[in-house]
């Protein structure tokens, strides 16, 4: 790292989810409002000390129930105010609705998500059902492998919505309890440094008693319609301005992001696709199998959604068998989310590359290293068979 | 409302400028309309303070209704202690 | 804010209201004379109205009738989502960087009684500095008169027919009141449109009494469409709730109820029953259990508050 960018930070042990609630104070919210539920209650914790230790001036709205932690934070959006929350799971799927509203009133609201399964049965471990379940709630939507990048993209959620191209809430989501909770080094940024880079909330709808405006109006046939266009717009817009963003962070912290994290793939004939902590894993994967001179590589998601159209193109086409690994089950679908949205992206035009799609490690079922290169092997034959046509399971027993 | 508004000019999220219900008329809901007799009206704002539209103006203690938005409920004629209020059958 | 001093007189309050003509509301509403007499005994504030017939029939894109900030986000949540911007405006205020106003959660009963209860106990527990205002009409109107906990004992809805075997709804409406001063709460009371006076002066108290706490009313609204009687009498039906004592006036201050219009003859429920569709089978002979049943209700109710006054500071 430049010697420039590391004066600007300094070098930091915590957790993941303290990683979240360290960059929600360096952003400066003005309001949090959140519910406790495993595996994402320390941010809650963490944020509530800072608030009584006066580390942060924000307003903590203890509510009682994670509908009303989103309800309180639109509220406190509308009102002008920088405002945070974060869920898991269960939680996560009891602020449905209000997901919905947060996006089409158009307020850049972040969110941070420790991704959990979803009952029943209930399970408190790590899989990412709850963050595909608010794939079409209109947020854009990132995923942290680790504590570092969790943080970065924590501080730059607020920019990226907060920009006025943009205005669309952000969700941040990390793996419970493999990120969560395990404590890891990272570079955080100064204090001053956050605070120039974000500055306060000054953009998006906001209440003005001089000029008192409705907020959340019935919109019938004859309007609603262009309401969701524009929204629609607004993530098409988002692409640009987390080009600039991530841009715009590397030249402060030295660290470079895109919506596709890749790893041996420039001359990969058979690509690993996964999400969150997973991708770390499937880089020590692919590195015994190049020892082994399999011609393997991975692509990691950083950014699900806006799904990076142009970039999956580009990448996806290039290899002969691409194996998705897909935490989250879409039972009666032809495959997960991820394979369809590859799918989606490359299919007709390179009708040459060979899908085939996984699901792994629900309800937090571990997944290692020779795990991974088992997927990989069998994935590969599958698809050199033709026998792609059905989803995979790993890892579970009976398969 | 106007079909030329497009996705690209429309409001931002569902928000609309507050007081702007007084460009829709609803005057041709009535019936019947309340007709005031100022002769027995003694201004006592009962009839302005109870109209659900309001579509009863008040200017000091004077009262007018505004047709243009009165939807001839007939609480105004109801309450009025003089019965200085009539409803008569809108004209066809 | 400033402190606002009661009314006395109806030219007292501003000579026109910040609720608008031209919405869609029936005619005859009482929970739109409710909204008007809101927004003039308060012309600054920001309201947060729940899903609910008031809410749609008053903001139908691209008009809305509210010349004061006012939001809608869901059903169920007007009490968090006020708890949040009341929040935020004492941060950003303090800061210059907003202005503060008061904060009126506006909601239906069933926003209120059932759907958001559980949302509204957690903004009353949290002592959070809004005014929460219930519009009760006593039944799921805007999905077309469907049972809410507020409806009371034998009135027909679609969901509680009078039918041939069960005459309406078989349960006594909910002690909101007695759920809300339970968390002891600066401020709770009861209101209807009748009395307007009081009604507003209430309000007005509520708005005092939310730089320290939640303050809460409960207004009754009648609607001639739920309640099925002739449009121009909804404020004469407002008054025979009252003077029947089915709906006593009352508020809680500082922990001490206090019964604020006394009925002490009251008028046989039956001439406020058998003026409204929904209550006129209670009169019919086969139904003469129910009516006993809410006969009772209404003098147990009445007795209960009066003890409950008695009692001093029980809240």
């Amino acid at each position: 790292m430049m010697t420039e960018a590391l004066a600007r930070q300094h070098r930091i042990a915590l957790t993941g989810n303290d990683a979240v609630a360290y960059a929600v104070k360096q952003a400066n919210v003005d309001v949090i409002s959140a519910y406790p539920i495993t595996p994402q209650t320390f941010v809650v914790e963490t944020l509530s000390r800072y608030v009584n230790d006066g580390e942060l001036n924000a307003k903590f709205i203890n509510v009682e129930s994670e509908h009303s932690a989103l309800s309180a934070v639109i509220g406190a959006s509308l009102a002008g105010a920088r405002a945070f929350t974060a869920t898991a799971s269960q939680g996560l799927a009891y602020m449905w609705e209000a997901l919905y509203a947060a996006s089409g009133l158009r307020l850049p609201i972040v969110m941070a998500l420790a991704a959990r399964a979803l009952s029943a049965p209930i399970n408190i471990h790590n899989d990412h059902s709850d963050f595909f379940g608010m794939r079409d709630a209109g947020w854009i939507m990132f995923n942290g492998e680790e504590a570092q990048e969790t943080y970065d993209l924590t501080i730059m959620a607020f920019k990226i919505a907060e920009d006025p191209r943009v205005l669309l809430p952000v969700v941040v989501s990390y793996d419970g309890f493999i990120v969560s909770h395990a404590i890891t080094n990272f570079y955080a940024l100064n204090d001053d440094v956050v605070k120039e880079f974000l500055g306060v909330r000054t953009t998006g709808p906001r209440i003005d008693p001089d000029n008192p405006r409705t907020f959340g109006v019935l919109a019938l046939q004859d309007s609603y319609f262009e309401f969701k266009r524009q929204q629609y717009e607004a993530m098409e817009n988002s692409r640009q301005v987390i080009k600039e963003v991530f841009q715009k962070y590397e030249e402060i912290s030295g660290r470079s992001y895109a919506p596709l994290k890749e790893y041996m793939t420039s001359d990969a004939e058979t690509c690993i696709v996964a999400m969150g902590s997973t991708v770390g894993t499937a880089r020590h994967a692919v590195k015994t199998l190049r020892e082994a001179g399999e011609k393997a590589g991975v692509v990691g998601i950083l950014q699900y959604r806006p799904w990076p159209v142009k970039e999956a193109e580009q990448l996806f086409s290039r290899f002969k068998r691409i194996i998705v690994m897909e935490k989250v089950m879409s039972p009666g679908a032809r495959a997960g989310p991820v394979y369809e949205d590859i799918a989606a992206t490359i299919y007709p035009k390179h009708s040459e590359v060979k899908i085939i799609d996984f699901t792994y490690g629900l309800g937090g079922r571990d997944i290692s290293t020779r795990g991974i290169i088992e997927i990989y092997k069998k994935g590969k034959e599958l698809i050199d068979k033709g026998k792609t046509d059905r989803v995979y399971f790993h890892g579970v027993r009976g398969e | 409302m106007s079909t030329t508004v497009t996705w690209r000019e429309i409001d931002l999220g569902g928000s609309v400028a507050g007081g702007t219900s007084e460009k829709y008329k609803t005057g041709n809901w009535r019936v019947e309309k309340p007709v005031i007799d100022y002769e027995k009206c003694v201004r006592c704002l009962i009839c302005w303070l109870y109209c659900p539209e309001p579509a009863i103006i008040r200017n000091g203690n004077e009262v007018k209704i505004d047709y243009d938005y009165c939807k001839g409920c007939g609480i105004c004629a109801e309450e009025c202690p003089r019965k200085a209020i009539t409803m008569v059958p809108e004209e066809i | 804010m400033s402190k606002t001093n009661p009314v006395s007189k109806i030219s007292d309050l501003p000579e026109e209201s910040k609720f608008r003509p031209g919405h869609r509301l029936c005619a005859g509403c009482g929970p739109a004379i409710t909204a008007k007499l809101i927004t003039l005994a308060v012309p600054e504030a920001i309201i947060v109205n729940a899903t609910g017939c008031v809410e749609v029939g008053t903001t139908i894109y691209p008009y809305s009738a509210w010349k004061t900030p006012w939001v809608h986000v869901l059903f169920q949540n007007n009490a968090p989502v006020a708890s949040g911007i009341a929040a935020a405006l004492e941060k950003l205020s303090a800061e210059g960087r907003a202005k503060k106003l008061p904060v009126i959660a506006l909601g239906g009963d069933g926003a209120t009684f059932d759907i958001g209860l559980g949302a509204i106990s957690g903004a009353l527990e949290r002592l959070d500095k809004i005014i929460y205002i219930c519009y009760d009409n006593e039944a799921y109107m805007n999905t077309g008169i469907q049972r809410s906990g507020a409806s009371i004992l034998g009135s027909a809805t679609t969901t509680s027919p009078a039918g041939r075997v069960i005459p309406g709804k078989q349960e006594n409406k909910k002690d909101l009141i007695g759920i809300v001063a339970s968390h002891h709460i600066p401020y709770a009371a009861t209101a209807t449109i009748w009395l307007w006076r009081d009604m507003v002066n209430k309000i007005r108290k509520a708005v005092n009494y939310s730089e320290q706490g939640p303050a809460f009313l409960h207004i009754l609204a009648p609607c001639q469409f739920g309640w099925r009687y002739e449009p121009h009498l909804t404020v004469k039906i407002s008054r025979m709730a009252v003077e029947t004592r089915l709906f006593p006036i009352y508020e809680v201050e500082d922990g001490q109820l206090k019964i604020n219009f006394r009925v002490s003859k009251p008028a046989p429920v039956e001439e406020y029953l058998k003026i409204q569709r929904r209550t006129r089978h209670l009169l019919e002979s086969r139904n003469a259990e129910t009516l006993q049943r809410l006969k009772a209700w209404i003098e147990w109710n009445w007795l209960r508050l009066e003890n409950l006054e008695k009692a001093g500071k029980v809240f």
